[in-house]
């Protein structure tokens, strides 16, 4: 088990970096994960995707894949990779606060 | 009489016929099997054929001849399940009403989900090895290449067998060497995960194999189209790999009667409940195999393991109890690593392929995630276990369902304060 502090708050994370507990999760933290995987800024359209992770995860209790991603924002895929780079239903899970989308078997 | 069918008589469907027609008394019930193919694939040997390892005939037999005698074989195309009303319409065979149903219709590639791939240089430069006639039209292209760049591509996860593309790789590599001709042959295996595989150990371990045989990687790369003009596969990000030849590893789908059942999610997989393998929908309907949606590999070794766990859910369910036996993801995968070797990997939901031996531990004979002359003995052996074992929903000696430890080497737990 390790810990982070982000964003003054001490969170619990996996090995890749995921959050364990979604509930620790506030906009503060999603800010400063998103530039630790690179993004400095997070427009409305990361927004939509990163709200639409965590309703999925609440509905779920899994992160989308990319398919499920685009189809249920409207964000294409192309988008989608400009938004969140290399992986975009890892990345932007990672941002949400979920735990990592176990489509990825 | 209580009804019971099963749709699809692959690995999953046939296998639970047969322990299901021993466990059932013929008088209570009926027992239906619906499926339109006439011929039983030996899946994993399909990746022999481009190499001139294996013929059509090594990979082929009626299914008829694995099914049991007192059920009913329908030969015929599943229109669409209608869960709520416990029925099945098949085309042109009518309705096919069930107190429980098996779905075990399977899943199969999809080249048209990928922009441009069967546009003009399909199976001329593009092919596929998942299916037999792509598998066929490779052996025949290869038998007169001359080399130059031939890459290897998953368009997306999740995909039957994991390791084969990258047992595709191995095998390209042994073939061209004894060939004479490695160094013409430029390979590169393009996958959309970070590294060889998804889980830590086995993909280091791998990644070393494929490095070792001067294989390049190129990770997180997730297929947009294929260029024909150009011979590229172009990522969503833009990136781009160019190929004279293209072993593509197309997008895996549930079935098309699971869509138009409406009871799939985005790829056609049926919502399933990891451990009891029922429908997360429906109690009375099962799921077993590449169907489901379970976070573990789709492979024949899984259905096989989910066999003995449906057979006793199901038992508990036609008594009135609830179901007592849980699945724990359980896969085990010989891997091909050429030159008469080959790998060995035994995994679950929980844990990932270790370092160790299988199945008797300290002993083996075979070795997980070491490359050995048995490992490779073994892979080939299996296919007799298939076809005279694992279908006939008989047990492996040895081997149980249930995943067990023993005998593996277990990494030690990392303990640690991440600092950004």
């Amino acid at each position: 088990m390790s810990t982070a502090t982000i964003a003054q708050k001490t969170i619990e994370v996996d090995q890749e970096g995921f959050m364990k507990d979604h509930t620790q999760w506030n906009e503060d933290i999603a800010r400063e994960l998103a530039k630790l995987e690179g993004i400095d800024e997070l427009t409305d359209r990361h927004w939509k995707i990163i709200r639409l992770m965590r309703k999925e995860y609440d509905e779920k209790g899994d992160g989308p894949s990319i398919r499920r991603l685009t189809k249920e924002s409207g964000v294409p895929i192309k988008e989608l990779y400009q938004l969140f780079p290399k992986g975009p239903a890892k990345k932007a899970a990672k941002i949400a606060g979920i735990p990592k989308p176990t489509g990825c078997i | 009489m209580k009804k019971l069918v099963i749709l699809g008589g692959g690995t999953g469907g046939t296998l639970m016929a047969n322990k299901l027609r021993k466990a059932l008394p013929a008088d209570d019930w009926k027992i239906t099997l619906v499926d339109k193919e006439p011929n039983h694939y030996y899946q994993p040997g399909l990746l022999f054929i481009p190499f001139g390892l294996y013929k059509k005939e090594d990979i082929i037999k009626p299914k008829k001849k694995f099914y049991p005698k007192n059920i009913e074989v329908l030969f015929a195309e599943i229109d669409k399940i209608e869960p709520e009303k416990n029925h099945v319409l098949l085309s042109d065979m009518g309705m096919l009403n069930y107190d429980y149903l098996i779905i075990a219709t399977g899943s199969e590639t999809r080249p048209d989900q990928i922009d441009g791939m069967t546009g003009k240089l399909w199976r001329k430069s593009i092919f596929d090895f998942y299916t037999l006639d792509g598998a066929l039209a490779l052996a025949d292209f290869f038998s007169t290449w001359k080399g130059g760049r031939l890459v290897v591509n998953i368009a997306e996860m999740p995909i039957k067998c994991p390791v084969a593309p990258m047992e595709f790789a191995f095998l390209a590599d042994d073939y061209f060497k004894k060939r004479g001709m490695r160094e013409k042959v430029d390979l590169t295996f393009v996958t959309p995960l970070p590294g060889a595989f998804t889980k830590p150990v086995c993909s280091e371990v791998l990644g070393g194999t494929l490095k070792k045989r001067k294989i390049k990687v190129e990770s997180e790369f997730a297929i947009g189209h294929v260029d024909n003009e150009q011979r590229k596969i172009v990522s969503w990000d833009d990136r781009e790999v160019p190929f004279d030849v293209l072993v593509a590893v197309p997008t895996n789908m549930g079935s098309r009667a699971i869509q138009r059942s409406g009871m799939g999610d985005e790829l056609n997989f049926i919502p399933t409940d990891k451990h009891t393998l029922q429908s997360k929908s429906w109690e009375n309907i099962f799921v077993i195999g590449d169907a489901t949606d379970l976070p573990t590999s789709k492979a024949g070794s899984v259905a096989h393991f989910e066999g003995d766990i449906v057979l006793q859910n199901f038992m508990d369910m036609i008594s009135g109890r609830m179901p007592s036996a849980s699945f724990d993801g359980h896969s085990n995968c010989f891997i091909e690593s050429g030159d008469g070797k080959g790998m060995l990997i035994d995994f679950n939901y929980d844990t990932e392929p270790l370092t160790g031996k299988f199945p008797i531990p300290g002993l083996g004979p075979f070795s997980l995630l070491e490359e050995t002359a048995i490992n490779h003995w073994g892979k080939l052996m299996f296919k007799w276990l298939y076809w005279n074992a694992i279908i006939k929903g008989r047990e492996l000696p040895f081997v149980s369902s249930e995943m067990s430890m023993a005998g593996k080497k277990i990494p030690k737990e990392k303990n640690e304060v991440v600092t950004f």
